[in-house]
């Protein structure tokens, strides 16, 4: 599935710069808000939601490589973060959804568990 | 828990620099500072605050005056939920000899909305000390919710709990290396002291602790094994 998709169906605000997101192959999902669990537990090409934005979670995606966060109930990560995602080519989504909710829909969508 | 016991226990177990740190409150610091006056121990204002991660820091300070000041922004994040005392327990407000003043009716179980680093900025611009606490437990420890300390900030030092060694530490999370590390009393209790950590320094204020925590000009610091 192409992250363009998931963001279009999903109504995703893009926090970062644009880029294209049809290139970008989204594999599998993951949930947690525990950056510890996170780095243990989201696979590359993941799809991480998660309602946590400290900028801790820039340098989590960048380590494994995954495709985009998606930030949910508008939590909203600080202009430092969203600098250093910029430079480390990490895709920071926003939703007003839950983690629940938003996981529901991309379920519906396809999306399943990582493989782990 | 009251004030005139806090400070006969302090003394006893031979301290002369404690800190009151309730969580997300400072409504009994002064009372403390109070019961202490005329001892030889000195009460820095302090408090465990709960970020928006969930992540528990100590955050110390010179004068009551700062610490209300951060009082205020911690207050502004609280959400509007009252405490349930059959749930949480009581929030009581007591003045120095230990009698009822009020129940704080605010819940202060809970987080803030206060983000690491925000609170981080905060602490520091008011002058204070801001020291992850218990960061290696999974409960409220940084190390969970963070994943790693964030290393654009100045952190001075972290604390570990008592449940872990330092050396042990340093092996289950190598970024302790890089960091000053307190093991606090952590006293919740009056027969629950765990032990201290000794400054030397010419004065019990933050820029001493300060210091001391860098191992400058002299000053230096231990963490000593409760007696």
């Amino acid at each position: 599935m192409h992250l363009e998709e998931i963001i279009q169906k999903l109504d995703l605000k893009v926090l970062t710069n644009p880029v294209d997101f049809s290139a970008i192959t989204v594999s599998s999902g993951y949930c947690s808000d525990l950056l510890s669990c996170v780095m243990t537990g989201a696979e590359p090409d993941g799809l991480w939601i998660t309602l946590m934005a400290h900028g801790n979670i820039v340098a989590v995606a960048a380590l494994l490589d995954l495709a985009a966060i998606i930030i949910t109930e508008n939590a909203q990560p600080d202009d430092d973060t969203i600098e250093k995602a910029n430079e480390k080519e990490v895709i920071l989504l926003s939703t007003k959804a839950s983690n629940y909710h938003l996981i529901g829909q991309l379920w519906e969508l396809g999306l399943r568990a990582t493989q782990s | 828990m009251i004030p005139p016991l806090i400070v006969q226990a302090a003394v006893e177990h031979g301290l002369n620099l404690i800190a009151i740190s309730d969580h997300n409150a400072s409504d009994n610091v002064s009372a403390v500072i109070e019961a202490a006056e005329g001892s030889d121990l000195t009460v820095l204002p302090g408090m465990e605050l709960q970020t928006q991660e969930d992540v528990h820091v100590l955050c110390l300070f010179d004068t009551l005056e700062q610490l209300l000041k951060f009082q205020s922004l911690v207050d502004e994040n609280l959400p509007d939920i009252e405490n349930n005392s059959e749930l949480f327990g009581e929030q009581f407000v007591v003045d120095k000899t230990g009698d009822f003043l009020k129940r704080k009716k605010q819940l202060l179980i809970t987080s803030t909305g206060l983000s690491f680093n925000k609170a981080f900025h905060a602490v520091t611009d008011l002058g204070g000390l801001f020291i992850p606490a218990h960061v290696n437990r999974k409960m409220f420890g940084l190390f969970y919710h963070l994943g790693f300390v964030p290393p654009d900030l100045p952190i001075e030092a972290l604390e570990l709990s008592r449940h872990i060694t330092i050396t042990e530490a340093w092996k289950q999370y190598p970024q302790t290396q890089n960091y000053p590390l307190i093991q606090s009393g952590d006293v919740h209790y009056l027969d629950d002291f765990l032990g201290a950590n000794q400054f030397f320094i010419k004065n019990p204020t933050i820029s001493e602790l300060k210091l001391a925590l860098r191992n400058e000009e002299g000053r230096h610091f231990s963490v000593c094994q409760p007696s």
